[in-house]
């Protein structure tokens, strides 16, 4: 059914129709709508046979998220940025557990500084975590990947994790198309847990193991990661054939036919730049947009395929790592290990600084101009602010443009 | 009925089970005990956490008919009970975390009510979650504090030893004052623990104004099984303090955990009581009260007390804290409770300053 609502109701709707045991909710922008439709659900009758719990901290969302799905609950919780940090320990605990919670994470900046807005670096802190970790691109993507994210955690074995950009996406009000109860039902069976606490079949779950099979337990998980590969093209496969969707998938290409260049981008951003692409190639510039759906697992082998015989990609990012550089490039350089193919980072969009089509535009014009000549250069920077701070303190200044790590290394050289 | 008979043990204050009738024995002395922790596991000799969870989750078992569920904070008792492959529990047992055992019971109780309702089952498991001092007082505290606020169905079993055993007895927000951790070592002005510091979780769980609170010692089983029953009977958030003596961190021979626990009661140390909905409702009177000495004694955590050149000022200090905790609860015949008794730590402040 069409609806002109906000994303955050968009996907409280599709959580309530996967008819979910228990939702726990812990308020932190910009996930708050999110689970505060769910729980209006649960309050008027709507999402029946559902327990809400409102708890005292992130932490204690993430655990009471553990034990009802360790009790066989189908189980949601939503997070962002603090929030997800502050539930850590329990995020891991709950993927070496095995349970397949679905967790909205709306991405949002981590301080400090504090900054509300959105950017990736909540999420992408989480890449080991050993969660599914499935981004989505527009909120009818986020509609879509939150039903067929129970189905894919519960086949695998699993917690997802569905990233979402905060504000962005969650906050917009935009034409969505909630599939009905019955479809959702046909796609998605009552949970039946193979293993769960109950007292007729008593288990032990949590053990202590120690270096005698420490390994294979994490063997085991990596498996479980190969597995969900398969799985998340599986159910994507028939939940569109059921619905008629676009959604899901492990990454989409946008205008990828011999395209110059190929852009690799996770979340909304790939909406943006889908229409400025639109526009260069009327100016009769090619460049392919790779949306990268599935971070964790992250599919080498088909993003191989994706970039093909490119040789140039640039990967948009937004977070990277301190000391390092970005955190999307080096998984790309290892799908392409070998391949005569040009990889770099282009980090902008940090804490909400919006990704507006001229900084499409002008990250493509200076790819193809040759312009990017590192590995790592932060695009979308303020050079009056970057100097109103390390001229006064230093004596150092940057000139206006785009900033690459050897003026970031010489400027401390100095 | 059980308060006027004092079968008492020749010389040992220990209640004798013989003399009863089988009705009345408790539940460890029955042949058809659940024995939810089953022998085998790995804790040390003389261990009283072992002990005193083996018969507050047989009584629980007991007093449900089988239907309890069991979340464990990480600690001792997760350790030697569960090194994989192994496992001690014969009911239904997880562990996740050091600090979320409380919440992790949260959800559990949550998933198996939704499950009993969608299976037509009109009694749902039910959940006890439990944890050493160190996951309840400190790094569990706030997980705690939700569930209780929240007055979900979980029942909160803390076994207090006082300080973190497993990590090898470091001082947590229960270990008494002047005692000897691994973080409060007996050198300096005044060795061991400070004086003034710690909490009272027993009273800021009865702040919460929840069903059922109790503290307990493995020195009276009895008393412990009946107060893990009463628990039981109520729903919604309850909390039980045991107070578990542990040989390692105390410095006890092996064979006196429970002679250190009796004597925690007898002196006033610990004080054992029940409370309904944040009242006293009842007090364990001392039966032969003791001088905190014939306490400290026994543990050489305290040794820097017992010997030639122990500060006489603490042992009167800590004689005053028993005595106050005496005339707090009403711990002898004749004494009536506080109306609200205070925590301890508010007179050790109180004295410190």
């Amino acid at each position: 059914m069409l609806k002109q609502i906000e994303g955050s109701l968009g996907v409280a709707e599709a959580v309530a129709l996967c008819r979910p045991g228990v939702v726990c909710a812990y308020p932190i922008s910009p996930q708050t709508h999110i689970v505060e439709n769910v729980g209006k659900f649960v309050k008027t009758g709507t999402l029946k046979d559902c327990d809400f719990l409102n708890v005292e901290s992130e932490f204690s969302a993430m655990s009471v998220a553990i034990g009802s799905s360790a009790g066989g609950a189908r189980t949601y919780t939503a997070t962002a940025s603090q929030g997800l940090l502050f539930m850590v320990e329990g995020i891991y605990s709950a993927s070496g557990l095995g349970l397949p919670i679905v967790m909205t994470v709306a991405s949002r900046a981590i301080g400090g500084p504090i900054n509300i807005w959105n950017d990736h670096s909540d999420s992408l802190s989480q890449r080991d975590s050993g969660w599914l970790q499935l981004f989505c691109e527009s909120n009818q993507d986020a509609v879509d990947t939150h039903i067929m994210a129970f189905k894919i955690a519960e086949t695998v074995g699993l917690p997802v994790m569905v990233c979402m950009d905060g504000f962005v996406l969650s906050h917009a009000f935009e034409r969505l198309d909630i599939p009905s109860q019955e479809v959702v039902d046909k796609f998605l069976k009552e949970y039946e847990p193979n293993e769960y606490l109950n007292t007729s079949e008593p288990i032990s779950m949590g053990a202590m193991v120690g270096p005698e099979a420490f390994t294979e337990v994490r063997i085991l998980q990596q498996r479980k990661m190969a597995r969900a590969l398969k799985v998340i093209e599986d159910v994507t496969k028939e939940y569109r054939e059921l619905t008629g969707s676009k959604s899901g998938g492990l990454l989409d290409c946008y205008n990828c036919e011999n395209a110059d260049l190929k852009l690799i981008i996770l979340g909304s951003s790939v909406g943006t730049a889908k229409d400025e692409i639109d526009r260069l190639k009327k100016e009769g510039i090619n460049v392919g947009i790779i949306s990268l759906k599935s971070f964790r697992p992250f599919p080498y082998a088909k993003l191989a395929e994706a970039i093909g015989d490119t040789k140039q990609v640039i990967c948009l990012e937004r977070a990277f790592s301190f000391g390092g550089r970005g955190i999307i490039c080096p998984e790309v350089k290892r799908a392409m290990e070998g391949k005569n193919c040009d990889i770099k980072t282009v980090v902008a969009g940090l804490g909400g600084r919006a990704i507006y089509g001229t900084t499409i535009n002008g990250i493509v014009k200076n790819a193809l101009d040759g312009k990017f000549t590192e590995e790592f250069t932060f695009f979308d920077v303020d050079a009056s602010v970057l100097n109103s701070y390390t001229q006064k303190t230093e004596g150092v200044s940057f000139p206006n443009g785009p900033i690459c790590q050897s003026q970031i290394d010489n400027s401390v050289n100095m | 009925m059980l308060e006027k008979i004092k079968f008492y043990q020749t010389g040992s204050n220990t209640v004798g089970n013989r003399m009863l009738n089988p009705a009345m024995r408790t539940i460890q002395a029955s042949e058809d005990r659940p024995n939810s922790l089953i022998s085998g596991h790995r804790a040390c000799q003389g261990c009283g956490e072992a002990l005193g969870a083996r018969y507050a989750i047989d009584a629980a078992m007991k007093a449900t008919n089988g239907q309890i569920m069991l979340v464990n904070a990480t600690g001792c008792l997760e350790v030697f009970s569960t090194p994989y492959p192994e496992s001690a529990w014969q009911i239904p047992w997880i562990h996740s975390l050091f600090g979320n055992a409380a919440s992790v019971g949260s959800g559990l109780a949550a998933a198996a009510r939704i499950l009993a309702k969608k299976h037509g089952q009109e009694n749902a498991p039910r959940i006890i979650a439990q944890g050493g001092d160190g996951g309840t007082t400190d790094i569990g505290f706030g997980p705690l504090s939700g569930m209780f606020e929240r007055n979900d169905d979980v029942l909160y079993i803390c076994y207090d030893n006082e300080a973190y055993m497993n990590t090898g007895v470091q001082r947590s927000s229960a270990t008494p004052p002047a005692a000897r951790t691994a973080t409060t070592q007996l050198v300096g002005d005044a060795p061991g623990a400070d004086w003034g510091k710690g909490k009272d979780v027993p009273l800021i769980a009865m702040a919460h104004g929840i069903p059922y609170v109790a503290t307990a010692t493995v020195a009276d089983l009895r008393d412990l099984e009946n107060k893990v029953t009463k628990a039981m009977s109520f729903h919604g958030a309850r909390y039980i303090q045991i107070l578990v003596p542990c040989p390692l961190g105390w410095g006890l021979n092996s064979s006196s955990t429970v002679t250190a626990a009796r004597l925690a009661m007898e002196t006033g140390f610990f004080p054992v009581y029940e409370a309904e909905y944040g009242k006293v409702t009842s007090v364990r009177k001392i039966r032969q009260k003791q001088p905190v000495l014939n306490y400290l004694k026994l543990q050489r955590r305290y040794a820097h007390l017992t010997g030639k050149k122990a500060d006489p000022n603490v042992v009167a200090r800590l004689q005053a804290m028993c005595d106050q905790n005496i005339k707090n609860f009403g711990l002898l015949d004749d004494d009536n409770t506080e109306a609200a008794p205070v925590a301890i730590q508010a007179f050790e402040r109180n004295q410190s300053v």
